[in-house]
């Protein structure tokens, strides 16, 4: 297929990429600054062309659960939303979680908490790699940093999604869900069909044939012995994820004398940044953690040992910093640089925040 | 009445549907729940549509309704079945889907997801145990809980200046024009039991023929354990205290201008 180059926002760059991915349904709830993604896929109408399903929920709530419904059928669907629609969205994430159903989850954060501000944040990172909702689970979280990104990481959330039977989230922010770039879309995949949804998965709630036995979507066992079990199963597959899908760039690392770990948009103003620094003769790298859960650990221990300092910089008032912290164990000092509130620092802030606090 | 004039197929209650499995039931003695998974287990069977349904249990004493009836089922969080059946009819528009929700369930935490699903018109049926009670939580008040009865959180009975008043769900979702067919029905006689079968079959029925809208058939029922009381005594004061602020009947046919 030949590589149309578009040009669109990264909200709109999730619709679009969701309906090549072969979703089969979406439900929403309008907020700002994600709102795109469900006006997009309404003005598209894809249940004309593939069949997909579109539908705005009467809240949040209500969303995730569809989401639930629909996956525990062996659906491909997915749910967006800003941070204080994800915050509803816990008890169904952690449900998605505790009943081992593949959905795709996108958050494009704004400021906290509260209602706090419609402008970029990226105050969510413990809401989605520490839990969000309750019991011990884990979400696979891609942060994309392009709209291409964006684009790229719903097929991407999807596949890892079904691969593990777990929920993925994409956790971008408002600067990458309103920005726009250039974009070549994934190529058209159809919906599964449903001889692909049997084979892929034998255990949704389909309707049960003669020949096997029920198929429950649960989370419910109230023998606490079974119950330690499954438990025991959600990590071992945690395990098997962190071995296998741990992503990140590294970016100008290789004589770097100083490390920036930045994702999403942070990372995009820390490569400024880091060309600001070459200019005055600072040796500085970016590692931009793709996958936030897992967590590029192994990489940044491994750097530990080769720069002086890390600054880790994350529109929060210092959320992932600690997951370095916890990686470099003590080798190196880490910082961290932030603003709050929905301001985004210049590159220039960065370099002087390099200079203060790590040089 | 003779036992010939029983002993008819008719008159056939207590007949055990081929997929409702032999596990033990957990339910308290003379439980309605028990009875109306007979019921729709039997309808299932007899429309033919053992691989074509989806039941969503509710958070209740009926969360574990997927182990009693051989279909595949999806458990939802306490409230959201409406929305999981709302997603699934849509995903796949040729399946029976149901939830089947107690009256904490359905009319407290799952209000909004009741309306909506039932505004929208979802081609779903919805099963609506209403006990009048929060049954497996160990009795506390529900929304449905009449005035003045005591319950573990109205313990000097239910003051509608605190509490508000019992929540006539079933009325209000009947005035909704994405409803279809509202019924309130009971289990406490044979009569009433065929009564609700036929409601159940009827909401079934409407799921399946294309024309769209909501379905919901309440079961006025009792909850023993949770009032108290023997099973018998149960069904007697169901009659003389809930029946006269639930009244039993069809609220809404559209098939039949009701
Ligand atoms: C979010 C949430 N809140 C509260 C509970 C506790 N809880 C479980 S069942 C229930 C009430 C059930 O009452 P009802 O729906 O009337 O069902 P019944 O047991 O009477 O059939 C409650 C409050 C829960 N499981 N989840
Ligand atoms: S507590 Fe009430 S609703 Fe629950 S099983 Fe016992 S009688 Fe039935
Ligand atoms: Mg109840």
């Amino acid at each position: 297929m030949s590589e149309e180059v578009k040009l669109m926002k990264g909200n709109e760059a999730i619709a679009h990429a969701a309906i090549r991915c072969g979703c089969d349904g979406y439900f929403g709830y309008p907020i700002t600054p994600q709102s795109e993604v469900l006006e997009t896929l309404m003005e598209v109408e894809p249940w004309k062309t593939t069949g997909m399903v579109v539908l705005q929920a009467e809240s949040e709530v209500s969303a995730i659960n569809m989401v639930y419904g629909g996956a525990g059928c062996g659906k491909k669907v997915m749910t967006s939303s800003s941070s204080p629609g994800v915050s509803l969205k816990q008890e169904g994430v952690s449900y998605l979680a505790g009943a081992e159903l593949p959905a795709l989850i996108v958050n494009v954060m704004r400021g906290g908490p509260g209602l706090g501000t419609i402008q970029p944040s990226q105050a969510d990172y413990f809401q989605t790699v520490k839990g969000g909702g309750h019991g011990d689970y884990r979400l696979i979280a891609l942060a994309p940093a392009s709209v291409q990104e964006m684009a790229d990481f719903v097929g991407l959330g999807f596949d890892l999604a079904f691969k593990y039977r777990n929920p993925a989230i994409i956790l971008a922010d408002g600067v990458i869900g309103q920005m726009m770039e250039k974009v070549v879309l994934p190529d058209f995949q159809p919906r599964m069909t449903e001889e692909e949804i049997a084979e892929k998965c034998p255990w949704a709630a389909v309707g049960k044939p003669k020949n096997r036995e029920r198929n429950v979507i649960t989370s419910l066992e109230l023998q606490p012995d079974a119950m330690e079990q499954n438990n025991i199963r959600f990590q071992e597959k945690y395990k098997t994820i962190e071995e296998n899908e741990v992503r990140y760039e590294e970016i100008m690392c290789d004589d770097a004398e100083y490390l920036l770990v930045a994702f999403g948009s942070s990372a995009r103003i820390c490569q400024k940044a880091v060309e600001i620094a070459r200019e005055q003769g600072i040796k500085l790298g970016l590692l931009r953690p793709i996958t936030l859960w897992p967590f590029p650990k192994k990489a940044l221990a491994d750097y530990a040992n080769k720069v002086k300092a890390m600054l880790s910089v994350e529109l929060n008032a210092g959320q992932m910093v600690e997951d370095v912290r916890l990686a470099v164990n003590g080798k190196v000092p880490v910082e961290h640089y932030g603003r709050l509130g929905g301001i985004v620092y210049t590159p220039d802030e960065i370099v002087e925040a390099v200079k203060n606090k790590i040089m | 009445m003779a036992l010939e004039d029983i002993i008819k197929p008719e008159n056939l209650v207590y007949k055990k549907p081929d997929i409702m499995n032999d596990n033990a039931m957990h339910y308290c003695p003379g439980c309605s729940h028990g009875v109306v998974h007979k019921l729709i287990a039997e309808v299932i069977e007899e429309m033919g549509l053992v691989e074509d349904s989806i039941g969503i249990t509710p958070v209740g004493c009926a969360v574990f309704a997927y182990n009693y009836i051989d279909i595949d089922w999806e458990e939802a969080a306490h409230g959201r079945a409406p929305a999981l059946a709302t997603a699934i009819k849509r995903l796949r528009p040729n399946k029976l889907v149901f939830t089947y929700q107690g009256d904490g369930d359905l009319s407290a935490i799952g209000t909004a997801e009741t309306i909506h699903a039932c505004n929208r018109g979802e081609s779903i049926a919805i099963i609506f145990i209403n006990n009048g009670i929060y049954g497996m939580t160990g009795g506390q008040m529900a929304p449905t809980t009449l005035e003045g009865i005591k319950t573990a959180t109205c313990p000097y009975g239910r003051d509608v200046k605190l509490n508000g008043y019992p929540l006539k769900i079933t009325n209000l979702l009947k005035e909704l024009e994405g409803t279809r067919f509202v019924t309130r029905q009971s289990v406490h006689t044979a009569a009433a039991v065929r009564k609700t079968k036929k409601a159940i079959r009827k909401a079934f029925e409407n799921c399946l023929d294309g024309k769209g809208g909501a379905n919901v058939v309440e079961v006025v029922s009792t909850c023993s354990s949770g009032w108290k009381m023997t099973p018998a005594k149960a069904n007697k004061w169901m009659e003389e205290n809930m029946f006269p602020a639930y009244p039993l009947g069809d609220l809404r046919d559209r098939d039949a201008n009701i």
